[in-house]
């Protein structure tokens, strides 16, 4: 399942959902991200997500389909918001559920590398009144390159 | 046809949308890269290093060989950094 959104999201709720009445499912696995203060105590940090709504969506719901297709799942699940957040704030929860742990885990990882080189999103941090666009990592796309396979390289 | 800018692009380009019509010899993403560079000084600035710009035809990635038809919607980026 897919959510993109602005508000907020309880994350115990949307855990327990993806495994009840799931009696084949053994693990829950998951990663959530946060918005860190960049700019250090006592100076206003925050920080603007922006995206490219229609796109998002469907990216989002191919990296779904792709971990369904990569490993022995039962669910995925995907959130991400958008707007302007603040330090502490959740910004996105990826889980997978399946019998084994290998399987969730693996999965959960993958889904967090692609996403943060494919799905179309911009944060832009505001430090001490001034914004500024965030620069790609090229760690993000070193991370996300070993789950390549032959097919989609070139 | 609809080209789209996100974050610093549309910053630099100085709109978010806009309706264009390249001439018939702009086929690929490339060439409308190329072609669109020369439409404003922002626009010059915002397709100032193609290495960095990102493509989407119709809301899927596109590289710079890829070509494009009338009706299509082309998006233009910077590399995404959400997560």
């Amino acid at each position: 399942m897919i959510k993109v959104q602005r508000e907020d999201f309880d994350v115990g709720a949307e855990l327990a959902a993806m495994s009840r009445d799931r009696e084949n499912v053994g693990a829950v696995a998951s990663f959530m991200g946060l918005v860190r203060d960049v700019a250090g105590p006592g100076e206003l940090s925050a920080m603007t997500l922006e995206h490219y709504p229609g796109m998002t969506e469907r990216q989002l719901q191919r990296l779904e389909a792709e971990a369904l297709a990569r490993w022995p799942l039962d669910r995925v699940l995907i959130i991400h918001r958008h707007g302007r957040l603040l330090p502490g704030d959740r910004i996105v929860l990826c889980a997978a559920t399946a019998s084994h742990r290998e399987a969730a885990f693996e999965a959960c990882a993958f889904l967090m590398d692609w996403l943060k080189t494919k799905a179309p999103f911009w944060k832009r941090e505001e430090i001490d009144g001034k914004s500024s666009w965030v620069a790609a990592r090229q760690d993000d796309e070193d991370a996300a390159a070993r789950w390549q396979t032959d097919e989609q390289s070139g | 046809m609809k080209v789209l800018y996100f974050a610093w692009r549309r910053d630099r380009v100085g709109l978010s949308e806009e309706c264009v019509e390249p001439p018939v010899d702009v086929a690929t993403v490339g060439e409308l890269i190329a072609w669109l560079a020369q439409r404003s000084p922002g626009h010059g600035e915002a397709f100032a290093d193609p290495a960095i710009v990102r493509c989407a035809i119709n809301q899927d990635y596109a590289k710079a060989d890829a070509r494009f038809s009338a009706g299509d919607e082309v998006a233009f980026f910077p590399p995404v950094t959400g997560g």
